[in-house]
């Protein structure tokens, strides 16, 4: 909005990002040494693995099938990247899952014509859910894990209500279609399920959200929410719209798996630990400010791929959660000590060079969110 | 100042990552070995494996004796009339209770352990329906229920607020599970009154009477015969698994698990939890792994989304056993699949409440009131789809309350009272 508000911001962003220096190899193999990287590297070694235990699964079709089915906890992953590099969290994501997939079958039950009608009141009830943890958060000042905690409680409750705790039909097929269906005879790959488009559609969006002005707006919030208060950001607003984001996503995973298995008040249960799991296992740093997309989405898939490959090893299911727990754990204490490595002085001995950079458009990002 | 932080610890931060990774994987090489030892009555792959720590996993649940007694069971005679075979029991030790004769009408107590599955919503519409007989009877006042929500301790709390506030005449509890309730069901038999339970069992024979189908292990030797009757020796089954530790669930699984491992019928059983998602990945992982023959359920609830992975993946429909839940007998009828509906009878949920008219009538009851518990085969199915046309996905085919009032209403609206 104003030069003056947003010129110390500008003058810390104006320095390189040592991230974009360099040539493009260059760039790759430093990128590829981060934690938002480095789990790129871990899903290529999961799928090693899991082709080495299951050849069969590195067959295309199978493969594509392992993606589509992958989609909406990647999705949900995405979703919580928002709130979680915003410096918060979303615990209600499962439960906004259950709700939206209890809405469907209640709704939209044989009615063919209610498909759209259905699928537009989710969205909104996916917004509003989001505006909930948003305001709740940022203009009520309650910890973004009570709110979220309570949102998810309250939507559980409505989802009791509405189910008495057990599955009721199924919504008519043609919604189904949209999480189970697919188009056919694609060469190679046999099947394209629509699941699989719809994630490559939400994570080229998110990409390029993120590397909009509100992408940088969001980080710099997440980094040090006074400071970029400050210079000029709404803090409430970005981080309202990163909480909207996250149920939104929530509310695709919802139509996805209802598509995927069907109408059930369980489905969606964990999806929010799942979510947290794979943002951290892409190296996104908890508390905000750090962490790419995409990571995110690659941490879904790489949890995915270590379930398959346990289930492959006949380990029983009943481990998944200590899996996961392990998993934050480890993750986010070898995260922090990398990053409070980083804070010693001795990097000091390497400054970027305040060489000319693409990224010079830094500062008018803020500009233009405010 | 966040910038510079990228450089130098970079190297670091992946180490370690890396490391994490490492860790994390190599904690689960161990995890892989223990529980494929001390799990391995699941597997059934390694039969020495499964004799010395597979058996302690299932001396647990399996019991030779009831094994025996309700393979006999299943063949038994029912005295009473088949239309009616909420009333019907197999005929053994009575008691007596012309203590409770009673004058009036009288007041009803229901633990309940949950609603929390269609089987026991469709029950439970049932039962509400017969209170009302009964109400305009005269025989019960009112009935009031308490839901533990799937909680033993708030199981706990409910009965033994029924004995000291409750002012009940009867007590009609239906354990959430079974060693945890045995010590409040003992308190409600202290009272002297009536104590009816039913589904699941307690470790006590205190009760009045204590009704239930012919039992788990009927179902597992129904279901685990008929796979094994349409399958060859060395096909491979997937068993889903609602949860564990629930013996009318347990034992469905021990009594076919025995089965399967005697007539070489690879079995390999997960928990679903009923969640579709992971019902449809766990199949799907399996048919990725190589050919899957049949599915055993020891509940119906989730059938379709077994069915539908099937389809999903382009494979040949499994032999499969599922439940008399509708959604299960109408894809039955729709795919042409070769299956078996199990049932755990519905109509049970009638029983308590009638057992209490006989007993505040001072008429004797079955100490222990076994239900008859009969399949739905092939043949059937289509007489059952036509009588239950136009009700819910989750309703039950064996409810068995075509008599009572706001039929079928009551039941197609599926409101949960």
């Amino acid at each position: 909005m104003s030069t003056a508000t947003s010129s110390p911001e500008a003058s810390a962003a104006g320095r390189t990002l040592p991230l974009t220096e360099g040539s493009l190899p260059q760039r790759l193999l430093r990128g590829a040494l981060t934690p938002g990287g480095a789990v790129f590297i871990l899903l290529a070694v999961l799928f090693i693995a899991v082709v080495w235990v299951n050849p069969s699964f590195g067959e295309p079709p199978q493969l594509i099938r392992f993606i589509g089915r992958t989609a909406p906890i990647a999705i949900a992953a995405m979703g919580q990247y928002y709130v979680i590099v915003a410096g918060e969290f979303d615990l209600s994501m499962g439960a906004v899952i259950a709700t939206q997939v209890v809405i469907a079958g209640n709704y939209i039950g044989d009615d063919e014509s209610r498909v759209l009608p259905a699928i537009a009141l989710m969205l909104v009830i996916g917004v509003a859910v989001g505006i909930v943890n948003g305001l709740g958060t940022t203009i009520l000042q309650v910890p973004s894990f009570i709110v979220t905690l309570g949102t998810m409680l309250a939507l559980g409750g409505l989802v009791k209500y509405l189910t008495g705790g057990a599955a009721t039909g199924n919504p008519v097929d043609t919604f189904r279609e949209i999480g189970r269906g697919g188009i056919q005879d694609v060469p190679v790959l046999d099947v394209l399920p629509y699941s699989v488009i719809i994630l490559v559609a939400v994570a080229a969006g998110s990409f390029w959200l993120m590397r909009s002005p509100f992408g940088r707006t969001l980080i710099a919030t997440g980094d040090n929410p006074d400071a970029a208060g400050l210079a000029g950001a709404k803090v409430w607003w970005v981080k309202t719209r990163a909480f909207i984001l996250s149920s939104l996503s929530a509310t695709i995973a919802g139509i996805l798996l209802v598509g995927y298995a069907g109408v059930h008040p369980s489905v969606g249960a964990g999806y929010e630990f799942q979510a947290i799991t794979a943002v951290v296992l892409g190296g996104v740093v908890l508390g905000g400010g750090r962490g790419w997309v995409l990571s995110a989405a690659a941490g879904a898939f790489a949890l995915e791929l270590l379930f398959s490959f346990l289930n492959f090893q006949e380990v029983e299911s009943t481990w998944r959660n200590t899996v996961q727990g392990v998993i934050i754990i480890l993750a986010v204490a070898a995260s922090a000590r990398a990053w409070s490595l980083g804070r010693r002085p001795p990097s000091r001995s390497t400054p970027a060079a305040p060489a000319p950079s693409p990224t010079t458009a830094r500062p008018g990002t803020e500009t233009g969110e405010n | 100042m966040r910038h510079k932080i990228h450089r130098a610890p970079m190297a670091v931060a992946s180490a370690l990552l890396l490391g994490v990774f490492a860790t994390s994987c190599s904690t689960e090489d161990p995890t892989d070995s223990t529980s494929g030892t001390d799990e391995s009555s699941e597997t059934s792959e390694s039969p020495e494996a499964s004799e010395e720590e597979g058996s302690g996993d299932e001396q647990e649940w399996f019991d030779q004796a009831v094994y025996d007694e309700q393979y006999e069971q299943r063949s038994a005679t029912f005295e009473g009339d088949p239309e009616t075979p909420y009333l019907q029991y197999i005929d053994g030790e009575m008691t007596d209770t012309s203590d409770y004769k009673a004058n009036g009408e009288m007041k009803a107590c229901f633990a309940n352990a949950s609603i929390s599955n269609p089987w026991r919503q469709t029950g439970w519409i049932t039962m509400n329906q017969q209170l009302k007989d009964l109400q305009d009877k005269g025989v019960i006042s009112e009935m009031e229920t308490r839901d533990a929500g799937d909680d033993d301790n708030t199981q706990i709390a409910d009965i033994d607020y029924f004995i000291s506030e409750g002012d009940c005449d009867a007590f009609i509890i239906s354990p959430n599970s079974t060693a945890a309730m045995t010590d409040a069901v003992e308190r409600a038999c202290e009272t002297g009154k009536p104590v009816v339970v039913f589904d699941r069992g307690v470790e006590t024979d205190c009760a009045t009477t204590f009704i239930h189908p012919i039992g788990g292990f009927a179902w597992g030797i129904d279901t685990a015969e008929f796979l094994i009757d349409n399958l060859e020796e060395g096909d491979k089954v997937v068993a889903l698994r609602i949860l564990p530790g629930v013996d009318v669930l347990e034992q469905r699984w021990a009594g076919a698990e025995k089965l399967f491992e005697e007539n070489g019928i690879e079995a390999v059983d997960y928990f679903t939890g009923a969640d579709p998602t992971e019902i449809k990945k766990i199949i799907t992982d399996e048919l990725g792994k190589g050919e899957v023959q049949g599915v055993w359920m020891d509940a119906g609830d989730g059938a379709a989304a077994a069915i539908e992975a099937f389809e999903d993946f382009g494979a040949d429909y499994p032999v499969m056993t599922g439940e008399d839940e509708m959604t299960f007998l109408r894809k039955w009828e729709e795919t042409g699949l070769t299956g078996l509906a199990p049932v755990y009878s519905n109509f049970q949920w009638r029983t308590p409440l009638l057992a209490l008219e006989k007993i505040f009538a001072g008429e004797e009851v079955p100490k222990e009131w076994v239900l008859p518990q009969t399949p739905i085969t092939e043949d059937e199915r289509a007489d059952y789809l036509e009588a239950n046309d136009g009700m819910p996905d989750g309703h039950y085919a064996k409810f068995g309350g075509e008599d009572l009032v706001g039929y079928p209403e009551v039941w197609q609206e599926r409101e949960i009272p």
